[in-house]
């Protein structure tokens, strides 16, 4: 989403995003985090308080709005983003934040969440992806692992996950985006990346349920296996990661390959990351293996897959009603009431 | 030669086809036509469930039926007088709704062997030529065979010429009721107006119609239908669905907001989805979203952003929205859903009408989640009605459900529409300012219960609202045992309070004491006001009231209903506003219930009267 200034008005800090209501999230829940993101974030955007809106679903995630101390909406279960897309259409001058849960946004929510990318309102959409439902207190979710064990699903799982962002990328998402709460620095350089898009900016939050599937992505948070697991993606930066940043992907044909940089491989050979590579983003969302014991896997890719400007149904949607306007002239209700027939009785 | 005139009251017309027969064309044309003449005049079309039957099947028939007079029309007719056949399944699926005696007009060509036997016909059986249709007056005319020779110098190819066959039979029939044609004539210019060739056979098909009128021998009589006696003022015709996008568009105007619409196609229900397409230029947004729940859900947010939100469907689209129905009722914002009903449940008749919606439009969420409820009656009241639901859904910030059905959405009527002017304007003020100490609350109330509405880009008045339980004026969230029914109760006696702000239940017809009231609601209006005025004139003692306000109901309606011996409530349902009634006033009324698809015939609600007055 694109920043609207205002510069008459003060500038927002972080306490005036602060709501009076307490948070009732368990304490160590990775929501805090983001919250506190998006609190530090906000205010650096020079939008006014007044035209900032946040729209969330039902869950864990979804208690967000109540602790923003801006316009707001906690809706029901899955349609924060067909009421986003309602309020943005007719509110082009909003700024509008959906803030969803996996559950909401790929389970219940999974037909609006798909049709809202495709046309591309402008809005960021946060998904906090915890692969658990939290608020109900521990099933699986339609981003959990296959064989996953839970009240619901004691003998595991059966269904295979999806993959978000490849399939928000077949959504014809214009932005996607991939991020984790355990690491505030690269989670506030995405929510700026996202308001800064005109289009649907869609970002996929790790969150740890600490409660109900807590350290389902240690492997990628904690010092001791970042590095090696996961690879941080900048646009026109070679791809590189590893412990001492010693390793590397490369493309072969459209084989990602890792390779050793202190085999002689230079970061000249690997590949560079292009934000408006579709074709790259796709391979580079298809990342997603299950970190396996040992190594040999390509690491869990963070950062802004894929950007793309494409026309935002908004401004479509509004453009029709000036061309009508311009065309027919402002309605006229008379006009219309008769309208081409009419006889008289006298 | 020499031809008979027969001056008559009023005319009951059924045009039925293939649905490749522009069936709907013929009957809108002639409506038109009678409409500009000066009668009064109902009509209902009768569609075919699927887009493309089978030609020449009984499923594939499609019809139109226009009831149109020199004295009040209230209903598209029970029976026809005249019945156009275009093939032998039109005549086969129609002869049921012909009146004893009636006329039918046959295009022989339709009654080849392979339509006969398409229409099921027996082997060797054909209803024009064996005798079956004795008692009836036959008309019969080769019309396929009539315009390819009226066509055989046009160029024209011979799909396109068949195309026009129904002129010839619009023709025919202007001949047949003494009509002018140039109604028709000038529709069709504008209509071809680029297409020459098409216009010049379409012209000369519909003068062969008219002229074979003259010439032929078989149709000696021509009827004369004068012009009714109506209220003063200028007409237009109209059809319901049209009427409720145009109410839809006058609200917005006198409220001074923007309209959003998010809709998903739904048959009744799409024609105000197209129709309000078209208007952008009165500053309407039309969302075609992914689903009803996305449609609602859309128009929830436009409605919380400041504009007059609506969303159409039928029945199953409206069991898809029950759960945004009710976020909208917690939220308190203005929404108005509107429900074009059809038969159900299910899928159950999509192209046939019902009212068996009401029990859900009232009852049917989750929790203690009152909605009001308004129906129109008839085509044109569709405007007066869901303008309406837009005041009360705006003044008392609340989700209002408009109900219409199948047979008023697509029925038309003659419409003494109103001056812009002459429309109240509905008062819409947006909070800007904070209501308590510095502080806003979101639910605080006025003297009608009704919330401030404070839309985004409202500076100062930044809150957030919810679907979960609310505490009183502050909108925060509350588990508070106390405070949850104190709330239920609250938005119940907001919804009542609207009682407060409607008129009185009227009667539309008879004295306010007596022996019967037929109390009715809905589309059923036309025949059970065709009843009254045959019953009374017959000296029965019964009075009419026909209800809009269907949740609350106005305030002095028991009263009104114990003022009477008996009750009636006819609807198209197995008793829904019946037990409603029943429950809410403890009175013993008596349902006379249908549920065919199809809606009252005027004849069955007499003849009810008649049977409880006896
Ligand atoms: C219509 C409906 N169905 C089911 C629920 C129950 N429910 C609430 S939240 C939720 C799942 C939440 O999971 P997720 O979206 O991942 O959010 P989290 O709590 O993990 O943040 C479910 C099933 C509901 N509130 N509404
Ligand atoms: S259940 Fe999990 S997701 Fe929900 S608040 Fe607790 S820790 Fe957070
Ligand atoms: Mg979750």
């Amino acid at each position: 989403m694109e920043t609207i200034q205002s510069p008459e008005s003060p500038k927002l800090t972080s306490k005036d995003l602060v709501t009076d209501q307490e948070v009732r999230w368990c304490p160590g829940c990775g929501d805090y985090s983001i919250l506190k993101q998006v609190q530090t974030v906000v205010p650096e955007l020079d939008i006014p308080r007044e035209n900032l809106v946040f729209i969330s679903g039902i869950g864990c995630s979804s208690r967000f709005p109540y602790y923003m101390e801006t316009f707001g909406m906690h809706s029901i279960h899955g349609r924060a983003t067909a009421i986003a897309s309602g309020l943005k259409g007719a509110r082009p001058d909003l700024s509008v934040w959906i803030i969803s849960g996996d559950g909401d946004s790929l389970s219940i929510g999974g037909n609006h969440f798909i049709h809202l990318l495709r046309r591309n309102f402008n809005v960021n959409l946060l998904m906090f992806n915890n692969e658990i439902y939290g608020l109900t207190k521990g099933q699986y979710s339609p981003t959990s692992e296959e064989g996953k064990i839970t009240k619901s699903t004691p003998m595991g799982s059966v269904d295979h996950p999806f993959n978000p962002l490849a399939l928000a990328l077949g959504a014809e998402g214009s932005f996607i985006a991939r991020s984790m709460d355990r690491d505030p620095v690269h989670l506030k350089d995405m929510l700026r990346r996202a308001n800064a898009h005109i289009g649907t900016s869609f970002v996929e939050i790790y969150q740890n349920c600490n409660v109900f599937n807590d350290g389902t992505f240690e492997i990628f948070t904690e010092k001791s296996s970042k590095k090696e697991q996961t690879i941080f993606v900048e646009n026109g930066k070679p791809l590189v990661y590893g412990q001492n940043a010693d390793k590397g992907i490369k493309l072969d044909g459209f084989t990602p390959v890792i390779v050793n940089l202190s085999d002689g491989h230079s970061a000249n050979d690997l590949w560079i990351h292009d934000e408006k590579d579709l074709v790259k983003a796709g391979i580079l969302s298809r990342f997603f293996e299950r970190p396996a014991e040992g190594s040999g896997h390509l690491p869990r890719p963070f950062g802004v897959f894929y950007e793309n400007n494409r026309s935002c149904y908004e401004v479509g949607l509004n453009q029709q009603v000036e061309e009508a306007i311009a065309k027919k002239g402002k309605g006229n209700l008379d006009a219309l009431l008769s309208g081409r027939e009419t006889w008289e009785i006298k | 030669m020499e031809q008979n005139n027969q001056v008559i009251d009023n005319v009951i017309i059924k045009f039925a086809g293939d649905s490749g027969d522009g069936m709907q064309l013929t009957g809108t044309q002639f409506t038109n036509t009678a409409a500009l003449f000066g009668n009064d005049l109902s009509t209902f079309p009768d569609f075919p469930a699927e887009i493309r039957a089978p030609q020449g099947t009984i499923p594939g028939v499609s019809g139109y039926q226009l009831h149109f007079g020199s004295v009040s029309i209230f209903t598209p007719g029970d029976e026809c007088d005249v019945l156009v056949a275009m093939n032998a399944a039109a005549l086969k699926a129609n002869m049921r709704f012909l009146k004893k005696g009636g006329t039918i007009i046959a295009n022989t060509d339709g009654f080849d062997p392979k339509n006969l036997r398409l229409a099921n016909y027996a082997d060797g059986a054909n209803p024009i030529l064996d005798g079956s249709l004795e008692g009836y007056r036959l008309v019969t005319m080769d019309v396929t065979k009539m315009t390819r020779s009226a066509l055989s110098e046009s160029g024209l190819g011979i799909k396109e010429i068949d195309r026009a066959k129904n002129m010839f039979v619009l023709g025919f029939l202007y001949w047949m009721y003494n009509r002018d044609m140039s109604a028709t004539e000038k529709f069709l210019t504008e209509k071809f107006g680029k297409k020459p060739d098409i216009l010049d056979a379409n012209l000369k098909v519909l003068r062969s119609g008219y002229n074979f009128g003259e010439t032929s021998e078989t149709a000696a009589t021509r009827y004369t239908v004068n012009p009714a006696p109506m209220p003063a003022g200028v007409y237009r015709n109209i059809m319901g669905n049209q009427a409720t996008a145009m109410g839809l568009i006058a609200a917005s105007q006198k409220c001074g907001l923007d309209m959003f619409l998010g809709s998903y196609p739904i048959t009744p229900a799409t024609d105000i989805l197209h129709e309000l397409a078209k208007y952008k230029n009165f500053g309407v947004r039309t969302y075609q979203a992914e689903d009803e729940i996305a449609a609602i859900c859309s128009a929830i947010g436009a409605s919380f952003g400041g504009k007059l939100a609506v969303t159409t469907s039928s029945g199953p689209g409206i069991a898809l929205k029950t759960e945004a129905m009710g976020l909208a009722l917690m939220l308190e914002l203005p929404l108005v859903i509107i429900n074009v009903q059809r038969g159900g449940p299910s899928t159950g008749l999509p192209t046939k009408t019902e009212q068996s919606d009401l029990f859900q439009a009232i009852y049917g969420r989750n929790g203690e989640a009152p909605i009001p409820v308004i129906a129109a009656r008839s085509a044109a009241d569709c405007f007066d009605t869901v303008f309406e639901a837009c005041r009360l859904a705006l003044e008392f910030m609340t989700p209002v459900i408009f109900l219409s059905d199948g047979y008023i959405a697509n029925g038309s009527e003659p419409w003494r529409f109103p001056k812009a002017d002459q429309l109240k304007e509905i008062k819409v003020n947006f909070t800007t300012e904070n209501n308590n100490d510095g502080k806003y609350l979101p639910y605080k109330r006025d003297e009608k219960l009704s919330r401030p509405w404070a839309i985004p880009g409202t500076k100062g008045l930044e809150h957030r609202i919810g679907g979960l339980e609310k505490q009183h004026e502050t909108g925060n969230i509350s588990y508070d045992p106390e405070n949850h029914e104190f709330m239920v109760k609250m938005r119940a006696a907001k919804v009542a309070k609207i009682a407060d702000f409607v008129p009185n239940q009227t009667l539309d017809n008879g004295a306010e004491k007596g022996k019967l009231l037929i109390l009715g609601w809905g589309s059923t209006y036309g025949p059970i006001k065709g009843a009254v005025i045959e019953a009374r004139k017959k000296g029965y003692d019964v009075s009419h009231a026909h209800i809009r306000h269907l949740f609350p109901f106005p305030k002095n309606l028991g009263e009104m209903i114990k003022n009477f011996d008996q009750v009636l409530i006819p609807e198209m349902n197995t008793g829904q506003l019946l037990s409603i009634v029943r429950d809410k006033f403890l009175v013993d009324a008596i349902g006379l219930n249908k549920v065919k698809g199809m809606p009252f015939a005027t004849g069955e609600i007499l003849n009810k009267i008649e049977e409880l007055l006896k």
